[in-house]
């Protein structure tokens, strides 16, 4: 692991750098190196990449404050027009170059101004030509502000012509954000993912003090095991960790187990970390709900998710409205003679047919039908005679409020209103269940 | 005496490598105007010769500058700027006005700041101007009271041309040119861009009204031109003050532009780019490597850097996706196989992904729809994969049509460096057959 040594700045300092951001001591180094003494230049521009949570917002930060460079801190997202941006980062050069409190507020609308009020403001006597950095985080937000915004960004020390360089961070690649007619290129920086072995070594950095290191070590393995395939985000893993350790530590806590009774906690939370999966890990229910239902020891069955909520009960009628709506969506239209008619005679497999097998509509998503074919696959599909009343067409105004269907092309074609059925696969057999339907043998992908 | 020797001589390389860090980054990073020019002496002669009529003998002049980015157009104009005010009757009479396409974003907020750099705000104060044409005009009959009876010679110096193209009816390039031909005062236009078609994009009446002096700059040295600059740019100035240390650094420079690997390295980034900026910016993540333990570069300080400019950005970001993620990457890149490029969207990725755990996957868990649609969401937000329409709300999420913007290459290649991947998914990858 390579000790940070910088000539410019006390080893002290240093060292308290290092211990703060563990498992990241290359890139720090880096940073170091390239930056230099306070006074010297550096890159006009730098741009560091990486995945998200991989440290690259906190490792900026940290550094710039432990070592006390002067430096202004603006996150794109939260100010998202050009206008916003610029006016933030006078203010925070106005606290960060002078000792006064107040902070007085500079209208400034173009870059042009920008540059003038800029100028002007680093011309105090704190910085005495030390670099100031502006760092802009979440940069790619950069790209839909106005064109001049990024290559003016990209170039402020010699529109300016004073020490300062700006650092973008940014989880997008350097190649998206290139304009068309060329930049001045920043120097692109990686901070790599967290591996495996790093993962583990800042989560167990959390351990609660009531028990052991290693026990929650172990704790981290199994997390991990379930959930490192899917999602290595270091954010939500600490949030997963944090959500369920009490789960894990309910057996020694009961008296059941202890400590080192590995196989029984792993049994015990094995399944639970499976259903957080389904649930917490999607959002479907929130953190609170979770530890409510943790204290419940409840019956996971009574779990309402949020997509729970989008199975209505429907009226007799509308259910069959619907799945005539899935069948006219999915069903090319010369098979409807095949499945609806009570005489339909043999149907030749033609040329189109045969070569365009092998893409199933299930594959390419709802086509749009008109109104007329919803009515008489409607009256096929339905035993008893139904008549188009206006019961039947307020029914049909429902469902596309409920967005089961959606209404495609607009409101006054001359040709009728056309719609097409926007539920999967799994809800309708589930509406269809309801009904005692059999839609598999009218579906003309499952022939 | 002799560990006073060695702490004497550390001292003096503390301050030393200090110096010339200080040194270095400014010629690197900061754009100096001391800097040598390489290859342009026929330009510079040009451009010489050009302001200096408009200075000394009254002429209204303008030009153009084209080149790519990074093959020192400004350091041009700054070099002869610099001469040009090192002649007494330049620095008394020249006024130089400096416009830039990306901070005046429109023709009022240029003619703003053409009062302000000539210092003619307060003469201005508060009059209304019927139309630009009248205000340049009074800025420049302003210029010329206080007893002359001919105005000061006026520079206008355009950086990214290409920009004031843009804006309405092209009038500050229209009347800039106009007063440039209609010689009451001495006005010199000129201006920089990088776009060699920036004649097609001015007006017409802008065009014949522009002089149609043209300079070119092209980075046209060659290779061995460049191994010498590379040796120049590297070496301290003589006036350094540790002299034994400036030779031994300049001997270095000397060995280092002899060895084959170091030329090799510069051999590739010059196929790649000519222009000195690149070199520039990897001489100084070279130069940043410089400490008291290391006072001289080694080549293998410029291989580490060379890497590091050339690494594959796209390949970092997959190499830190999960392993569900790579799947569904390896599941779009057979789609992409079978059916040639066309569009697909999160169902059909779904349904490779399905084939694939049924037959083949002892390692990968059977995960849920909403799971891989996360996943399917994450890359999404990575933008290495991107939808063809803009999504609508009418429009079901799994059936957006959407493109992938990586490469076989990249993917196989990104699958190499991946940490543990599990073999069922290598061998997936490389399966050219999907239905096997």
């Amino acid at each position: 692991m390579p000790n940070l040594e910088h000539p410019a700045y006390p080893a002290a300092t240093l060292l308290h750098l290092e211990s703060l951001v563990p498992c990241r001591e290359s890139q720090v180094s880096m940073l170091l190196s390239i930056f230099g003494e306070r006074q010297q230049f550096t890159f006009p521009s730098i741009f560091i990449y990486g995945h998200t949570s991989s440290g690259k917002t906190y490792v900026m930060q940290t550094l710039l404050n432990t070592l006390e460079l002067p430096h202004v801190f603006v996150n794109c997202v939260e100010y998202f027009t050009s206008r916003l941006l610029l006016e933030e980062i006078l203010i925070q050069l106005q606290s960060c170059c002078s000792e006064t409190e107040q902070t007085s507020h500079v209208p400034c609308d173009t870059f042009n101004d920008f540059v003038r009020l800029f100028k002007q403001a680093v011309l105090s006597r704190e910085l005495q030509d030390q670099t100031l950095y502006i760092v802009l985080d979440r940069a790619e937000q950069l790209r839909e502000m106005e064109a001049n915004i990024l290559p003016a960004f990209l170039r402020l020390q010699e529109l300016t012509d004073r020490n300062v360089t700006v650092v973008l961070l940014s989880e997008i690649v350097w190649e998206l954000f290139r304009p068309n007619i060329g930049c001045f290129e920043p120097f692109t920086l990686y901070f790599p993912d967290y591996s495996i072995g790093h993962l583990q070594k800042i989560l167990s950095q959390n351990h609660p003090p009531e028990y052991s290191a290693d026990f929650y070590a172990a704790y981290i393995n199994i997390l991990l095991g379930v959930f490192y395939m899917v999602c290595r985000d270091l954010k939500e893993l600490q949030h997963l960790a944090a959500l369920n350790f009490s789960k894990y530590c309910e057996p020694v806590v009961r008296g059941e187990a202890n400590e080192r009774d590995t196989r029984k906690l792993w049994k015990n939370i094995e399944p639970h970390l499976k259903k957080a999966m389904q649930t917490v890990y999607l959002r479907e229910i929130s953190s609170s709900q979770w530890e409510r239902l943790q204290c419940d020891n409840g019956e996971p069955g009574q779990l309402k998710g949020l997509s729970a909520h989008t199975h209505v009960e429907l009226p007799y009628y509308s259910k069959f409205l619907l799945i005539a709506a899935y069948l006219a969506s999915y069903n090319p239209v010369r098979t409807d003679k095949r499945f609806f008619l009570k005489h339909h005679g043999k149907i030749r497999k033609t040329n189109f047919m045969k070569k365009h097998e092998k893409t199933s509509n299930h594959l390419l998503g709802p086509k749009p039908f008109p109104l007329d074919r919803l009515l008489a696959i409607l009256y096929s599909i339905v035993d008893n005679r139904v008549a188009p009343t206006a019961n039947i067409f307020s029914q049909i105004t429902s469902l596309v409020t409920l967005q089961l269907l959606s209404m495609v092309g607009h409101n006054d074609q001359l040709d009728g209103p056309r719609y097409k059925c926007t539920v999967s696969l799994d809800f309708i057999r589930a509406i269809a269940r309801t009904v005692n339907f059999d839609i598999i043998k009218y579906l003309y992908d499952f022939l | 005496m002799s560990k006073r020797k060695s702490k004497e001589s550390s001292g003096a390389n503390g301050e030393c490598i200090s110096q010339v860090q200080k040194i270095l980054r400014e010629r690197f990073c900061h754009r100096c105007a001391t800097g040598k020019l390489f290859g342009i002496e026929h330009q510079y002669r040009h451009l010489l010769e050009l302001l200096k009529r408009t200075i000394v003998h009254g002429e209204s002049n303008s030009a153009l500058i084209i080149g790519p980015r990074g093959s020192g157009k400004t350091a041009l104009l700054n070099h002869v700027l610099k001469e040009l005010t090192e002649m007494k009757q330049v620095r008394e009479n020249l006024l130089e006005v400096h416009l830039n396409g990306l901070l005046q974003t429109n023709d009022k907020v240029a003619l703003k700041e053409i009062t302000r750099q000539l210092h003619l705000e307060n003469v201005v104060g508060d009059k209304v101007f019927g139309s630009f044409a009248e205000n340049l005009a009074f800025l420049l009959e302003a210029l010329r009271k206080g007893d002359r009876t001919s105005s000061c010679p006026v520079l206008f110096i355009l950086d990214e041309f290409d920009l004031f193209v843009h804006h309405k009816n092209q009038t500050l390039l229209y009347n800039l040119f106009d007063i440039s031909q209609s010689a009451q005062t001495p006005v010199t236009v000129i201006g920089l861009t990088c776009r060699q078609d920036i004649l097609e994009l001015l007006e017409k009446r802008v065009k014949s009204r522009f002089s149609h002096r043209q300079i070119y700059l092209t980075n046209s040295f060659d290779f061995k031109q460049y191994i010498r600059i590379f040796k120049e740019q590297l070496s301290l100035p003589a006036g350094f003050p540790d002299e034994s240390f400036a030779q031994k650094w300049n001997k270095n420079v000397q060995h280092l532009s002899e060895d084959k690997t170091v030329q090799d390295m510069l051999q590739n980034l010059f196929r790649h780019t000519k222009d000195l900026r690149s070199l520039h910016s990897l001489l100084m993540l070279a130069v940043s490597n410089v400490t008291v333990h290391h006072p001289l570069i080694t080549a293998s300080d410029l291989h580490e850097a060379s890497k590091q400019s050339r690494m594959d950005s796209k390949a970092n970001i997959v190499h830190g996706l999960s392993v569900l993620e790579i799947c569904l990457i390896i599941a779009m890149k057979h789609l992409n196989d079978v059916y040639e490029g066309e569009p697909f969207n999160f169902q059909m990725v779904y349904n490779e992904f399905q084939k694939f755990i049924q037959r083949k996957a002892h390692c990968m868990y059977n995960f849920e729809k909403p799971v891989v649609m996360k996943a399917f969401e994450h890359l999404l937000q990575l933008e290495l994969v991107r939808p063809i329409e803009r999504p609508s709300v009418r429009a079901q999420r799994e059936y957006l049509l959407m493109k992938l913007l990586l490469d076989n290459n990249q993917i196989m290649d990104a699958l190499q460096a991946y940490p543990n991947c599990p073999t069922d998914v290598k061998q997936w990858a490389a399966s050219s057959l999907s239905w096997l």
